[in-house]
C-alpha cells in the first residue's frame, strides 16, 4: 500500500509540475512568445521540374534540355524609379550589347498599350523577375553580378531551357513546338484542374510541348522556409522534391524525318529550277496500318533554337512574315489547297461503290459537253476510249467529268430530291472536311465540294450578294467598270440561285477542283485507308509516355477516326489502276529505273489550279508496297508545277530509303529504319533519367552530364 | 464505494463513468484540436480540410467499440487472451521492422489501405502490462514478493518487445514501457534492491546512449538535449521546440480560439496532430483550455490508482497501477516536451493525439480498468 502511496504523490508532483510550466510559459513570460509569434513568416521556394524529353522511335533526344546562364530583371525595381530606371536599362543593354528599347519591349507586360507582339512582350507575373537575355556568356553573367550595385533589380542565374540536337540535321520545328511564360488566365484554369502551375513556369506554346504539356510539365518542387522579420531563414517547415516531367517517345524516326526533309528541299527546289514561285511544301510519311506518322515536314521552316531564351522581335517578324513565306505556318496540317487529280481515287470509290461501270469504255476527248457546258481536260490530252483504270493512270480529266456528272443526273441533277451526293459524302467518309485528329494543335478542317457545301455557303452569304445584287460594286467600278460590271452579275446570279449545285460543279467536285480544300495530312489518311481497306487512322505522333525513372511505361494506342465502306472489286481495281500510274502512266517519270518488280507502288499524281496562282499545286501520293502495303508517303508543293514532274522524285527517293533499295536490287538492311521497319519496342530510360536508344541508334542520353557541360560555359 | 450493492444493479450503472467521461471529454477535445491542426496545410493543398476530422471520429468509433468489447471480457478470460495480444504485437513489431514504413526516420507503421496507418508498439504497452501482472501475481513464495526466479521471465517479457522498439528507433516508447515495469514492480512488492538495480540500469543506459558516440543517431541526441537549449540547433529540432515554445506561449490566458492560431494555421509546428498536439491546445484554448488537459489527464490517473488500491487480487492492483503509469508517464512525457521541461521523443498525448494504434491501445486499457473496478465490487 506504501508504494501505490509513492506513485500517487509522484503523480501530483509530475502534474503540478506541468500545470506550474504552463503557466509559467503562458501568463508570466507570454509576451515574449506572442512577440515571437508576429515575427514568423513563411516563404516559398519554387524548384522548377525538369521537362520531359522529346524522343524519336529509337530513342534519339529530339527536345533535351540545357542549363543557361540568364539574366532577369526585376520589373517593379525599373518601374518604381522610371529615371532611375532607365540608367539601369542603358547600362545592362551596353553590357548585353542590345538596344535598350529591346529590354524595354521585353519588361512592357502583354495587353497594355504599345506592347510587342505576344511572345516578346512579357505574359507572366509583373512580380517576377523577367528573362531579358538567355544563353548569355559567362563574361556577361560576370559583369552583371559585379555590377550588381549599379545595376539594382538585375540578376544573373543559371536556369534550364530547351535544347535541339538536331540528329541527322532534323528540323521539326513547327511539330515539337515551343515553350512560353504561363499567363494568370492559364494558372487560374490549371487550379480548376486541381493543378498547380507557379508564375515562374512555362507552358508548351505550340506542337508536342502544347499538345502534351501536362505530361512532359513534371511537378515543381516547393521547399517552405520559415523566416523571421529580418528575412533570416529560421527552419524549414516542409520540403517536396521536383518531380520531372514524363519523356515522350515519338513515331517519328530522326533518320527518315532527314531524308524526308532534305527531299522536300529538293523537290520545292525543283520547282523553282522550272520557274515556278514553289513558295511552300509539305511532306508526310505514315504507317497505313495504324495511322502513325514517321515523319512530317514543311517547306518553308525555320530553327526551332530562335525560341529558346525568348524570340527576339526581329526573329519573329520574319516566322510570321508573308515575304519570308510564314514558316509558323505548319503546311501539312494547317495549309489548305485543291487535292485536284489525287482527289480521283475517291471519286473512283464512289463510283464503284454506288455501281457505275468502271471497266466499260469511256469517251477520253480534249473537250467535253455536258448539258449545255463545255469542259476542258487540263491535264492530258485525247486519249479516244478508255477504261477507269486507263483514266486514272493517264490521269485523264474528262472521264471524271462525265463520271461527276452522271453522277449528278442519277440524284435528279437540279430538280435533286434526297440526293446521295455519292463523291461529296465519300469524300467526307474518307475525313475530308473535318480535322484528321492529329495530335498537334490548330489543324485546319478543309472542306467538301457538294450539294450540302452550297447549301451553307448560300445560307451564310445571301444576304451580301443580294445586296450588291442591287448596290453593285461602286468601289470596283470607280477603277474598273468592265470587273464592277461582272461581279455585280455574279452577285444577281447568286443571290437568286446561288444554293443550287449545277452539273459543272459535280464534274469540278469528282477531279478534286472547285469548292474542295484539303491539308497534305488529309490526303496521306485518304490513300492510307485506301490501302489497308478502309480504316481512316487518327495520325499520331506520340508513341509512348516513360516517367523520368523508366518506371511506368503508357503506350499509346492507335485509333480508329472511322471506317469507309469499299467493295473488294472497287479496291482492287483502284489499287490495280494506281499501281499502273508508275508503271505506265502520269509517273513513269519519277519511278524510271525503280525495282516496281520487286516493290509494288501504288501513286497518284494531281496538278491543282488555284485561281490568283501563278502555277499548280504539285503532288505525288504512294503507297508501297500496293500488295501489302506498309506505307503511304505524300508530298505536295504549292505552285510548284506537275506532280511527277516536281513533287514525284522526291517520293522515290523516300520510297528507296525506306526499303532500301540501291539500283535495282532491294536489302532491308539498307532502309534508314533501325530494324528496317518501324520500332515495336520502346527505347529504355534509366532509373537515373539516362536514355538507352534501341541497339545501332546511338549514344545514351544523360540528363547529369548534360547539366554539367551547361554549367561549363 | 466499498459497500456491497445489489446484484440486481445493471453490470454498465457500475462502471467508473467519472474515468470513462475524463477520456470522452479529452477525446472530444483532441477531436477539435485534431481538426484545427491538419486544416490549415490541407487547404494550402488544396485537399479536402476536414480529411483527417473524418478520419479522427472514425477511429474514435472503433476505439468506443474496442473498449467496449475489452470490458465485456471475461475477467479470468484475459489469461488466455495476454498471450495472443502479446505475440501478436512482437509479431507487429518484427513486420515492422521489414515492411514498415518509414516516417520522420522511424520504421514504427505497417501502412494500411485507405491512408490509415498502424503502429504495433502502441499494443505492446497493454501487452506487457497484462503480460507482467499475470507473472508477479503467481509468486513461487507469495510471503516474500517475487524473486529473481519469478523476476527473471517478467524481465525477458519486456526485453525482447523493447529492443525491436528500440530497433526502430523509438526512443519515447522505449521510455514508456521501462517506467511501466518499474511501475508494476513497485506495486507488485519487488524488494527494495531491485527495484533500485533496474532503475540505475535505466539511467545507465540512457547516459551511454547519449555519452558513446555511434549508439544514437546525431539526430536523436539532438532531440534529446536540445531541449535544454533551443539555440543550439535552430534550423532543426531547435526550430520545431522554439516554434513549439513560441505556439504555447502566445496563447495567453484564453488563447486565440479555435481555428484562429497564427501559428497552427501558418504551419509553423511540424506533426502538430500527433506528437505536438499539445501546441494547438496552448495556442487556441490558451492557459485555461490546456489546464483543463492536464486536469483530465490527472483524473484519469488518480482513477486508475484508485482501482488499483482497490483491486480484489494482485494482478488487478497491477495491471491498474501499470495502466496509470503508462498513461501518466506518457502525458508527463509529452507536455513536458511541449514545455520545454523533457527531451524530445516522439510519443503521443493519450486520448488527444490523432492516431489510431494509441486510442485503440487506450480503449483496451480502459476496458481492463472497468473489469478489475467491477471486480473489486
Amino acid at each position: 500500500m506504501s508504494r501505490l502511496f509513492i506513485l500517487r504523490v509522484l503523480t501530483v508532483s509530475m502534474f503540478l509540475t506541468l500545470i506550474g510550466r504552463l503557466f509559467f510559459m503562458q501568463m508570466v513570460i507570454g509576451n515574449t512568445y506572442a512577440q515571437q509569434a508576429s515575427n514568423n513568416q513563411l516563404r516559398a521556394v519554387v524548384v522548377p521540374a525538369p521537362r520531359g524529353l522529346i524522343l524519336d522511335q529509337a530513342g534519339r533526344v529530339l527536345t533535351g534540355n540545357q542549363s543557361s546562364l540568364v539574366v532577369t530583371v526585376d520589373r517593379t525595381a525599373i518601374t518604381s524609379h522610371p529615371a532611375a530606371g532607365l540608367t539601369t536599362l542603358s547600362k545592362l543593354a551596353a553590357i548585353l550589347k542590345t538596344p535598350v528599347a529591346e529590354l524595354q519591349a521585353r519588361l512592357t507586360l502583354c495587353g497594355t498599350p504599345g506592347a510587342a507582339p505576344s511572345p516578346i512582350c512579357w505574359n507572366g507575373s509583373p512580380f517576377q523577375p523577367i528573362p531579358v537575355a538567355k544563353g548569355v556568356g559567362t563574361d556577361i553573367a560576370l559583369q552583371v553580378l559585379e555590377r550588381r550595385s549599379e545595376l539594382p533589380g538585375v540578376q544573373a542565374e543559371l536556369q534550364s531551357e530547351r535544347e535541339f540536337p538536331k540528329v541527322f540535321g532534323v528540323n521539326l520545328a513547327q511539330v515539337l513546338g515551343y515553350l512560353g511564360p504561363v499567363s494568370d488566365a492559364e494558372i487560374a484554369a490549371d487550379s480548376a484542374k486541381g493543378l498547380q502551375l507557379k508564375r515562374t513556369d512555362v507552358v508548351g506554346r505550340s506542337g508536342l510541348e502544347q499538345s502534351y504539356d501536362l505530361q512532359l510539365r513534371g511537378t515543381p518542387g516547393v521547399t517552405e522556409l520559415a523566416v523571421d522579420r529580418n528575412s533570416t531563414v529560421i527552419g524549414t517547415v516542409s520540403k517536396t522534391d521536383p518531380v520531372p516531367g514524363n519523356y515522350l517517345v515519338t513515331n517519328i524516326d530522326a533518320r527518315l524525318q532527314a531524308v524526308v526533309e532534305k527531299q522536300l528541299a529538293a523537290a520545292i527546289a525543283r520547282a523553282r529550277q522550272q520557274g515556278f514561285p514553289g513558295d511552300s511544301g509539305a511532306a508526310v510519311v505514315v504507317d497505313v496500318n495504324n495511322g502513325k506518322v514517321l515523319a512530317i515536314a514543311s517547306y518553308p521552316t525555320y530553327d526551332p533554337s530562335v525560341w529558346v531564351g525568348g524570340i527576339s522581335s526581329k526573329d519573329y517578324q520574319a516566322l510570321t512574315d508573308k515575304q519570308s513565306g510564314t514558316p509558323l505556318l505548319f503546311r501539312p496540317t494547317q495549309a489548305l489547297f485543291p487535292p485536284a487529280s489525287t482527289f480521283k481515287a475517291i471519286s473512283t470509290v464512289a463510283a464503284g461503290n454506288a455501281g457505275y461501270p468502271l471497266t466499260a469504255p469511256i469517251a477520253c476527248p480534249s473537250d467535253i459537253k455536258l448539258g449545255n457546258l463545255l469542259m476542258h481536260n487540263h491535264e492530258s490530252a485525247a486519249y479516244g476510249n478508255i477504261s477507269v483504270q486507263r483514266a486514272i493512270e493517264v490521269s485523264c480529266n474528262t472521264v471524271f467529268y462525265k463520271i461527276g456528272y452522271d453522277l449528278w443526273l442519277r440524284d435528279g441533277g437540279n430538280k435533286a430530291k434526297n440526293p446521295k451526293d455519292p463523291i461529296s459524302t465519300t469524300a467526307k467518309a474518307f475525313g475530308l472536311g473535318s480535322p484528321t485528329g492529329i495530335d498537334l494543335p490548330g489543324e485546319a478542317s478543309g472542306r467538301v465540294g457538294g450539294r450540302q457545301f452550297k447549301t451553307e455557303q448560300y445560307a451564310q452569304f445571301r444576304e451580301i450578294w443580294c445586296r450588291r445584287s442591287q448596290i453593285g460594286y461602286p468601289e470596283v467600278s470607280k477603277t474598273d467598270p468592265v470587273r464592277g460590271a461582272y461581279l455585280t452579275a455574279l452577285a444577281k446570279e447568286n443571290c437568286i440561285d446561288g444554293w443550287l449545285y449545277r452539273g459543272g460543279d459535280a464534274a469540278n467536285t469528282a477531279i478534286g477542283q472547285g469548292d474542295t480544300a484539303v491539308t497534305p495530312l488529309q490526303m496521306a489518311m485518304v490513300y492510307a485507308a485506301i490501302a489497308n481497306g478502309g480504316t481512316v487512322w487518327e495520325p499520331q505522333i506520340a508513341k509512348a509516355f516513360i516517367s523520368s525513372d523508366g518506371r511506368t511505361v503508357t503506350t499509346i494506342k492507335p485509333k480508329a477516326k472511322a471506317h469507309v465502306f469499299i467493295k473488294k472489286a472497287v479496291r482492287d481495281y483502284l489499287i490495280n489502276a494506281l499501281q499502273g500510274v508508275p508503271l505506265r502512266g502520269t509517273g513513269i517519270y519519277p519511278f524510271q529505273g525503280f525495282p516496281l518488280d520487286k516493290i509494288k507502288v501504288a501513286a497518284k499524281t494531281g496538278s491543282g489550279e488555284v485561281s490568283n496562282a501563278k502555277a499548280p499545286v504539285s503532288w505525288f501520293n504512294a503507297f508501297a508496297p500496293a500488295d501489302h502495303p506498309k506505307y503511304e508517303v505524300v508530298v505536295m508543293v504549292s505552285q510548284g508545277g506537275t506532280g511527277a514532274v516536281t513533287s514525284g522524285p522526291s517520293v522515290r527517293m523516300i520510297m528507296e530509303a525506306l526499303f532500301g533499295v540501291q539500283g535495282s536490287t532491294v536489302n532491308p538492311a539498307k532502309s534508314v529504319l533501325v530494324g528496317s521497319a518501324p520500332a515495336t519496342r520502346l527505347p529504355t530510360v534509366r532509373a537515373d533519367g539516362t536514355v538507352v536508344p534501341l541497339p545501332g541508334a546511338g549514344q545514351a542520353w544523360s540528363p547529369l552530364a548534360k547539366q554539367k557541360a551547361g554549367v561549363k560555359r | 464505494m466499498s459497500f456491497t450493492r445489489p446484484q440486481q444493479t445493471a453490470r454498465w450503472r457500475r462502471f467508473d463513468w467519472v474515468l470513462i467521461g475524463a477520456a470522452a471529454t479529452l477525446m472530444f477535445i483532441g477531436t477539435l484540436l485534431v481538426w484545427s491542426a491538419t486544416r490549415p496545410r490541407a487547404i494550402a493543398m488544396g485537399t479536402d480540410p476536414q480529411i483527417y476530422l473524418k478520419k479522427h471520429i472514425i477511429t474514435i468509433v472503433l476505439a468506443v467499440l474496442i473498449g467496449w468489447v475489452a470490458s465485456r471480457l471475461s475477467y479470468q478470460l484475459l489469461r488466455a487472451y495476454a498471450p495472443i495480444l502479446y505475440g501478436a504485437s512482437i509479431l507487429g513489431l518484427l513486420a515492422v521492422l521489414v515492411l514498415g514504413a518509414r516516417i520522420n526516420g522511424t520504421r514504427a507503421w505497417i501502412a494500411l489501405p485507405g491512408g490509415f496507418t498502424l503502429q504495433p508498439a502502441e499494443f505492446t504497452k497493454v501487452a506487457v502490462i497484462v503480460i507482467m501482472s499475470f507473472l508477479l501475481a503467481e509468486p513461487r513464495d507469495p510471503d516474500k514478493g517475487p524473486r529473481w526466479h519469478d523476476l527473471m521471465p517478467v524481465f525477458g517479457i519486456v526485453i525482447v518487445p523493447l529492443a525491436l522498439i528500440m530497433k526502430q528507433p523509438d526512443l519515447g516508447t522505449s521510455l514508456v514501457i521501462s517506467m511501466v515495469m518499474l511501475g508494476v514492480l513497485a506495486v507488485g512488492n519487488a524488494s527494495r534492491g531491485w527495484f533500485i538495480a533496474i532503475l540505475i540500469g535505466v539511467v545507465a543506459v540512457t547516459a551511454i546512449a547519449v555519452t558513446v558516440p555511434g549508439v544514437l543517431k546525431n539526430y536523436q541526441k539532438a532531440r534529446l538535449t536540445v531541449f535544454i537549449d533551443p539555440s543550439v540547433d535552430p534550423a532543426g529540432a531547435g526550430y520545431n521546440l522554439a516554434q513549439v515554445r513560441i505556439a504555447i506561449g502566445s496563447g495567453g490566458l484564453t488563447g486565440t480560439g479555435l481555428f484562429k492560431g497564427p501559428q497552427t494555421n501558418g504551419r509553423f509546428v511540424p506533426e502538430q496532430q500527433t506528437d505536438f498536439i499539445y501546441s494547438v491546445a496552448g495556442e487556441e484554448l490558451g492557459f485555461l483550455g490546456s489546464a483543463l488537459i492536464i486536469v483530465l489527464l490527472a483524473l484519469i490517473m488518480w482513477r486508475a490508482l484508485r482501482i488499483s488500491g482497490r483491486a480484489p487480487d494482485a494482478f488487478g492492483r497491477m495491471a491498474a497501477a501499470g495502466i496509470a503509469v503508462w498513461i501518466g508517464f506518457q502525458t508527463f512525457e509529452n507536455i513536458g516536451m511541449s514545455l520545454g521541461i523533457m527531451p524530445m521523443t516522439g510519443v503521443p498525448l493519450p486520448f488527444v493525439s490523432y492516431g489510431g494504434s494509441s486510442l485503440f491501445a487506450l480503449a483496451i486499457a480502459l476496458g481492463l480498468l472497468q473489469q478489475i473496478h467491477l471486480a473489486s465490487d
